[in-house]
């Protein structure tokens, strides 16, 4: 069959579009090279829901971080992922950066980002108590927050494939073919569309190219981050940024959505865009620089280290809009941060731009809502019982440092776009994510996917490809 | 609600020895809450022999030395519920637990025993940098993968950390047809037994690498080789020194962590350096009729002390659900000078039994003493030919001595070099 | 006349010891063992050294894959990859019991290989 619309990449952006799409009388493939959702930028960033006054005025980043970051609240509770509007802070540490905090208020305001301020020492240590003594003042924006981006890349999907998407994971565009549609040669198998969506992050230029469209200059950019304890998860209460730079904004300390402390990141322009290893270096610099906010970060309650690779667009700016080199493909290319703030109104701008050339008339039968997945861990007693009763598999814990059980996993494998591997177990649970790191669970979590997906405990991967976890039998 | 006598909350070794010495001191009504399929803990896939021989005078593999108390255990009525992980223990020793049989179980308990024993430290504390591709695990769940699920779990594998199971694992990977390049050991010394390193290492070839570290893990879904480098006397790594050592598996043995989830949140507080709770002469702790014995207390070196503290507990929550437990004014314990930390941290002083303060010391030393003092005079002084930090020691307090130290004092053990 | 140094194991002590060996490689002397434990492991592990092996043997129409074993009595140490292909071939029927031998007088040896758990 040919597919009315083919997104690639099943990032934050291209789960968000496919699922703005899925509402209305088209049939529509979400395409991912990986083993599951949201494996390239969208798994390893700050996962943070930025206020938009960053971005200079007038950009297409600048609307669309604002407008996104209006939208997700609201996004975030249709799909039932944890959203926390927890506000955040850029610290000046001088006059001069104080004088650095006034210029990001004026654009901030042009911008039209609400719930800003400016405050001084005193203000900033009784809202931040943990904030170094030598912060003298900060630019409060209170309509920031923090999300969970590959929560809701994954609630996106499942939305999205709810609704009619096809999802196809391992599924890598190798070239792509011109004719009355684009037939586009994938790891999967040929693929036809009449539109083609190229949301294909850290490779959107490479996509782009694929149709004769060579001008999208990304540099790919990495940036290593510190995964803290969640006994120390309060160290923070809102994002604490510093005075950003040209290469960013810097390194920051913020808590996530599940209660951790998350610092980083650190930038560098790499060469090779899939270089997510993280360095000795890199390491020491996301220490050194958090502990200037926050003094009494230690490295000691690590709890795991990651790095993640942005496309950092030459232009400065989000490139999103009809290719001019071939009529029917939409580059959605050069999101780097604020990206996933932005991701909620990039969906809607790209159905925008795509209804200029596509009848999109809306389903009957849409459901805007993703059901809530069962969190054991954020039940009660009576709640606990009464879901046993029902089903005896959620009174098995599998993953004990964040209390995950069996019927979750199960759900995690079964759901839409389910879980294919370890990793997607974890993300989609948090089974293994907590203080063992898997060390208990691990190989439960590879038996009930060797269980469920019907396949030999050694066909099991971390991640998909070659990431086996355990080979063959001993005898 | 379901009322017991005794609720112990893991039945490896530690929960098996204190339930079954609560039972042959009368205590009728005991529970015992096991988070795995069957009782045994972690011994069910220590399948090396080298367990019991204080104990039972035997050299015993794992299961067999843990099978020894599952068989005695089906003797009593003690009531034994696997599958079943506790998830609370409230201020009224009221313990909630989960199972697929009983669903969401709330026992009502006089005493309670931690017994829930400890976790390998993972790779994020270690702030090894690079990838993050498979073949990258802890030596006990490469030992599960081996031991229970009969799979390999690498095939050219390089071990950090020189503690026993990092030592074991060369051995039973190399028995399985793996190639083990090395061990790394960030300290000046192994922490596992000379034994260990002869039989598990020399007797194959396989190169101990002391002061050595891993920096650096390559390969992007696949581990597909390391770097390891020297360190210094700080421990850090100089890179001068690195190395690149090609492998397929990485595992880490670089030590164990009680599992005190359940203690912190039921309010109890730490000892720093054990990570375990406070506990008094029968390893009370700080909360009435709460107990706490074996790895969940502090890593021990042999099983054989895990049984003999768990009997210790387990008596003593006897004691206490008869109402005969002694709990007063205290002595504190103190471990300076080379000794890292003493269990009991306290011992009541009109206590009803001579006490062993168990320790480690923080380095190696030759033909040293442990001195034991308290109120200015040594108590007593005991010369070893060799004391290591890999090996638990302890000493003898007699009663009688406690008995006449004054009120607020403190026992301290030092080593003298 | 050769001399070998060895790590004693027969207690944590891990005491240096040396053993000259006459030329048909017979012990002539024992140094450096501060007890008769030391002198006997240095003999035996210079003549004929032994280990005991532990492992594990399939079962078969079980719920486990693999029950572990051990050899009921040390095995010479320059058989135990020998011992290993052995095991590795053999198979036992579930159910086993602790104690079951698995396989009778390993290759000569005299010692059976004896299963170490149950498996239902």
């Amino acid at each position: 069959m040919t597919y009315d619309v083919a997104v690639v990449g099943a990032g934050v952006v291209g789960g968000l579009i496919a699922r703005e799409l899925s509402r209305f009388n088209i049939s529509v493939a979400l395409l991912e090279k990986c083993n599951d959702v949201a494996m390239g930028t969208t798994k390893a960033n700050s996962a943070i829901v930025h206020g938009g006054f960053d971005a200079q005025n007038g950009t297409l980043k600048a609307e669309l971080n604002v407008k996104g970051t209006a939208l997700m609240p609201k996004v975030c509770e249709k799909l039932h992922v944890p959203f926390k509007n927890n506000g955040s802070l850029v610290v000046a540490f001088s006059d001069s950066e104080m004088e650095h905090i006034k210029v990001l208020f004026d654009r901030g305001i042009k911008n039209g980002v609400p719930g800003l301020s400016v405050i001084d020492r005193d203000e900033l240590r009784r809202i931040e108590p943990n904030i170094s003594e030598k912060a003298v003042g900060a630019l409060l924006c209170e309509s920031a927050g923090i999300v969970c981006p590959y929560e809701l890349t994954i609630a996106a999907v499942e939305n999205a494939v709810t609704n009619g998407v096809e999802f196809i994971r391992n599924c890598e565009v190798e070239a792509i073919e011109q004719g009355e549609a684009y037939t586009l040669k994938t790891t999967a198998g040929d693929i036809t569309a009449k539109f083609v969506i190229n949301a294909a992050g850290n490779f959107s230029d490479k996509l782009a190219s694929m149709v004769g469209d060579n001008s999208i200059d990304l540099v790919p950019r990495k940036g290593e981050y510190y995964l803290l304890d969640k006994s120390v998860g309060n160290l923070a209460v809102h994002t604490i940024f510093q005075c950003p730079n040209e290469m960013g904004k810097g390194i920051l300390v913020t808590p996530t959505v599940d209660g951790n402390l998350l610092i980083g990141p650190t930038a560098k322009n790499i060469e090779d865009k899939s270089d997510t290893t993280t360095t000795p270096e890199g390491l020491a610099e996301i220490v050194e620089k958090a502990l200037k906010s926050v003094p009494i970060v230690s490295q000691r309650n690590a709890i795991t280290s990651f790095a993640g690779v942005r496309a950092h667009p030459v232009c400065d700016d989000f490139i999103i809009g009809w290719c001019e080199k071939s009529e029917h493909f939409l580059n959605v290319a050069g999101v780097e941060s604020p990206g996933l703030s932005a991701a909620p109104a990039i969906a809607v701008y790209v159905r925008e731009i795509l209804s200029e050339k596509l009848n999109l008339t809306e389903k009957s039968s849409y459901t805007e809502t993703r059901e809530a997945p069962v969190r054991f861990r954020h039940m009660n007693d009576e709640e606990r019982a009464e879901l046993i009763k029902k089903n005896s598999a959620y009174g098995r814990i599998v993953c004990r440092c964040e209390t995950i059980t069996e019927g979750e996993i199960i759900d995690a494998i079964k759901a839409p776009a389910g879980a294919r591997d370890v990793d997607g177990v974890k993300r989609r649970t948090r089974a293994g994510m907590g203080r063992c790191q898997g060390g208990f669970c691990g190989s439960k979590v590879v038996e009930i996917l060797s269980r469920e997906l019907g396949v030999p405990m050694n066909e099991i991967t971390k991640f998909g490809g070659e990431s086996k976890i355990i080979y063959e039998r001993t005898k | 609600m379901t009322n017991f006598d005794l609720a112990v909350v893991g039945g490896g070794p530690a929960g098996m020895a204190a339930a079954l010495k609560a039972s042959e001191e009368g205590i009728e009504k005991i529970v015992v809450l096991e988070r795995a399929e069957t009782l045994g803990g972690i011994l069910e896939q220590c399948i090396h022999t080298g367990f019991g021989l204080h104990y039972f005078g035997e050299e015993l593999s794992g299961p067999e030395y843990a099978g020894r108390f599952i068989k005695l255990l089906e003797d009593t009525n003690i009531v034994v519920k696997t599958d079943t992980m506790v998830l609370d223990i409230a201020d009224d020793n009221t313990v909630t637990a989960v199972n697929k049989t009983d669903g969401l179980l709330k026992i009502s308990a006089k005493a309670v025993v931690l017994a829930m024993g400890c976790r390998e430290r993972p790779r994020g504390a270690l702030s090894i940098a690079g990838s993050r591709g498979a073949g990258i695990m802890t030596a006990g769940t490469a030992q599960k993968y081996v031991n229970i699920d009969g799979y390999m779990p690498g095939h050219e594998v390089v071990i950090l950390g020189s503690g026993d199971i990092g030592l074991i694992m060369a051995r039973r990977m190399t028995l399985e047809g793996a190639k083990v390049k090395m061990v790394c050991e960030l300290m000046p010394y192994s922490g596992g037994l000379t034994r260990n390193i002869v039989q598990c290492l020399e007797d194959f070839d396989i190169p101990l690498k002391l002061s050595t570290t891993v920096v650096a893990t390559h390969g992007k879904e696949r581990l597909e080789g390391v770097t390891i480098a020297k360190v210094d006397e700080k421990l850090q790594p100089i890179p001068e020194t690195a190395e690149y050592v090609p492998c397929d598996t990485l595992m880490l043995s670089v030590g164990l962590i009680p599992e005190n989830e359940l203690s912190k949140n039921a309010g109890l507080t730490l000892d720093r350096i054990t990570n375990g709770p406070k506990v008094d002469e029968y390893r009370e702790t700080e909360h009435k009729g709460v107990f706490a014995c074996g790895n969940v207390l502090q890593v021990h070196d042999l099983v054989d002390y895990v049984t003999e503290e768990s009997q210790i507990a387990g008596l003593g929550a006897a004691k206490f659900i008869k109402g005969e437990k002694i709990s007063g004014d205290c002595i504190g314990t103190n471990g300076i000078n080379g000794v890292r930390y003493i269990v009991p941290q306290r011992i009541n002083r009109e206590t009803d039994t001579d006490v062993k303060l168990y320790f480690r010391v923080g380095a190696v030393y030759t033909n040293a003493s442990i001195v034991v003092e308290a109120n200015g005079e040594t108590i007593l002084s005991k010369k070893k030919k060799k004391l290591c930090p890999g090996e638990m020691e302890y000493v003898l307090i007699k009663k009688d001595v406690i008995a006449n130290l004054p009120k607020d004092s403190v026992i301290t053990v030092r080593v003298e070099a | 006349m050769e001399k070998r140094e060895l790590v004693c194991v027969a207690c944590p002590l891990g005491c240096g010891i040396t053993v000259t060996l006459g030329d048909g490689g017979e012990v002539l002397e024992v140094t450096g063992n501060t007890c008769k434990r030391g002198d006997a492991y240095a003999r035996s592990e210079c003549t004929a050294p032994t280990r005991s092996l532990t492992t594990t043997v399939r079962v078969e129409g079980g719920k486990a894959y693999v029950v572990p074993v051990k050899s009921a009595g040390p095995v010479p140490k320059g058989m135990m990859f020998d011992c290993m292909k052995v095991i590795n071939q053999a198979s036992v029927k579930a159910p086993v019991k602790i104690g079951d031998v698995v396989i009778k007088n390993v290759l000569g040896t005299g010692v059976d290989i004896v299963a170490t758990n149950n498996a239902e």
